[in-house]
């Protein structure tokens, strides 16, 4: 075992959102400190939301992040229906789904084989691995074009929707809209199928961890907008609660607050923690299929969510063919709105995990005060606590090693540093 | 199908992001030219959705900014399929590939136009809310121009393709 001190820094992560950078200490042998440092300037949106009538807050917080608006603009119109004691249901609630769907599917087709399989393969980025494998990178092209086509039909437009409003939408599609897009989804839903069997032959590094998972869950289905925040641990709370099991930090090296359990410190949210808390809300169909990917109803190797959000893919997939399937033009697109003075909170499952809102109101339904907590915030001290644990593991190996594994280690969280701030540099310390 | 029925201009880049907005503006400069069979568009998304809509045309061209900053207004003509195009120094999103990736991709995949050339005009300041710099802004009228007495001639010279 080496005993010298090496420090590894990687400047600039490629292939994750934002910018941010990774420095490993490493002393007599071990990661003495691993450190995921958020650069990127603050955005300020919370404060840039206070004074604003809840009519604009879906256009502006979906404005944080241009893959995952909906469920910013999601997590939003759920706090204010909340705090004006509105409730949406039936069709509109079905086309939120929908929605959701939508940005799942070309968020999860994106972060799978454009971003993270090269990983595996031994490929530098989607390119060079195009030119091995050319069929599987256009069946994900046309996975996220499915994706896409039901945000442009649902929300107005493919990047940052336009249709979401409080109490429903601004205009709700005809029932002739929405069934073309359900032969593009049975499509879609054979290229995910394919899609998760590939990436399950995958060689995964041998490597789990004791994660306290965070999700939500509903009583019946799998959750994207509806549920109680529940943990692996013994977390089983209404969602206007989460401030007495959670709490955000600031830390000198990071210009996005951490999230940790007020009790535990670092906790996960995302596909893994999702899938393990709700593996029994998947239909017996994809259960099997995700067994078939050799995947038990937990898995708590990082570098298997690759096969989890393809089963995640797969789901929301067959979720959209059957809301299509199911749909019935609703009366009208938004049910009506009237403002008070109070206090709403809203969580809804991005594809990296959950969103966390909470927005004070004054009488005319102006926002006093505004709380957002992004995924990728609250998963910064797990990923920190992955990367120190994956070096350690191949502590000896050069430095362009375990440069390579921690950043196939940052990727796992697909993390969206501009959302949390709001890319990353990776240095490694050994002197 | 002759090449001077399917001719795609795409201008590329956020209007609201200072010299960003050049490829836009290239488009606003030619949008009272309107020869049959070119279109105008603008992009400022995703540049996978390109592959989609250069698809039915046999000559593209892209406009986008270059943030060398090195000499603002400068003009590259670029044709991807003799050099490709520069990387930016640094990744810039995993939500997105860039335009370089984009077309290498497309390339790769046999989807990309049989006739794509790429026009990049450095930029100097890329500030939210800010203006064109007005060198970058002189060079988006001199590609217009470039586009309407130089590029479209020499393919509507060229011999029909099957496309």
């Amino acid at each position: 075992m080496s005993t010298e001190t090496r420090n590894i820094r990687v400047d600039y992560l490629a292939r994750v959102e934002g910018e941010g950078a990774l420095d490993l200490h490493i002393r007599d042998g071990r990661v003495s400190s691993a450190q995921l440092r958020i650069f990127e300037p603050p955005r300020l949106f919370e404060a840039l939301l206070r004074g604003r009538s809840h009519a604009e807050i879906p256009d502006i917080v979906a404005r944080i992040c241009g893959i995952c608006p909906v469920a910013y603009q999601m997590s939003a119109v759920h706090a204010i229906e909340h705090a004006f004691g509105i409730h949406v249901a039936g069709p509109l609630r079905e086309l939120r789904r929908l929605l959701y769907c939508g940005e799942w599917i070309e968020s999860h087709a994106l972060h799978v084989t454009m971003l993270h399989a090269p990983d595996f393969l031994g490929f530098d980025d989607v390119v060079q691995m195009a030119r091995a494998h050319g069929d599987r990178v256009r069946g994900a092209i046309a996975l996220k074009k499915a994706g896409n086509h039901l945000i442009q039909v649902l929300g107005g437009r493919e990047i940052h929707p336009v249709s979401v409003k409080v109490g429903g939408f601004h205009r709700v599609p005809r029932r002739s809209e929405l069934l073309p897009l359900a032969e593009e989804l049975k499509r879609a839903q054979e290229q995910a199928i394919e899609l998760l069997r590939w990436v399950s032959g995958f060689e995964f590094p041998d490597y789990q961890r004791d994660y306290e998972f965070v999700a939500l869950r509903h009583p019946d289905e799998y959750p994207f907008n509806e549920g109680r925040l529940v943990s692996s641990g013994d977390i089983d709370i209404d969602i206007a609660d989460f401030d007495r099991e959670f709490e955000e930090r600031h830390v000198a090296h990071s210009t996005a607050l951490q999230a940790r359990l007020r009790r535990r410190g670092a906790y996960l949210v995302g596909p893994l923690a999702r899938y393990a808390l709700n593996f029994d809300r998947l239909s017996p169909e994809l259960q099997s299929l995700a067994r078939d990917a050799g995947l038990g109803p937990v898995c708590r190797n990082p570098f298997q969510s690759i096969v989890v959000r393809a089963v995640e893919l797969v789901y929301a997939c067959t979720e959209a063919l059957r809301i299509i399937d199911a749909y019935v033009e609703p009366e009208h697109a938004a049910v009506d709105v009237a403002p008070r003075a109070g206090v709403g909170y809203g969580c809804t499952e991005a594809p990296r995990g959950i969103c966390w809102h909470r927005y004070q109101f004054d009488q005319d339904g102006s926002v006093v005060e505004a709380r957002i907590v992004p995924p990728t915030s609250q998963n910064q001290p797990s990923i920190e606590a992955d990367l120190a644990a994956v070096a350690d593991a191949i502590i000896d190996a050069p430095d362009e090693v375990i440069r390579h594994r921690c950043e196939q280690s940052i990727r796992n969280y697909d993390p969206c540093i501009s959302c949390a701030t709001h890319f990353l540099n990776l240095t490694i310390h050994r002197p | 199908m002759s090449l001077s029925g399917r001719l795609l201009i795409i201008g590329l880049g956020n209007p609201d992001r200072g010299d960003d907005g050049v490829g836009a503006l290239v488009i606003q400069e030619l949008g009272g030219w309107h020869p049959p069979g070119v279109q105008l568009i603008t992009r400022s998304g995703d540049p996978l959705a390109l592959l989609d809509d250069w698809a039915s045309f046999n000559a593209v061209i892209c406009i986008d900014a270059a943030a060398t900053e090195a000499r603002p207004g400068r003009i590259h003509r670029i044709d991807p399929a003799i050099e490709p195009l520069p990387q930016p120094p640094l990744p810039t999103s995993s939500h997105a590939l860039g335009l370089a990736d984009t077309i290498e991709l497309a390339r790769v995949l046999g989807r990309a136009p049989p006739h794509l050339i790429v026009y990049a005009i450095e930029g100097h300041c890329f500030d939210s809310g800010a203006p064109v710099t007005p060198a970058v802004a002189a060079a988006a009228t001199q590609v217009a121009l470039l586009i309407t007495t130089q590029e479209w001639p020499a393919l509507a010279r060229m011999p029909p393709t099957n496309g």
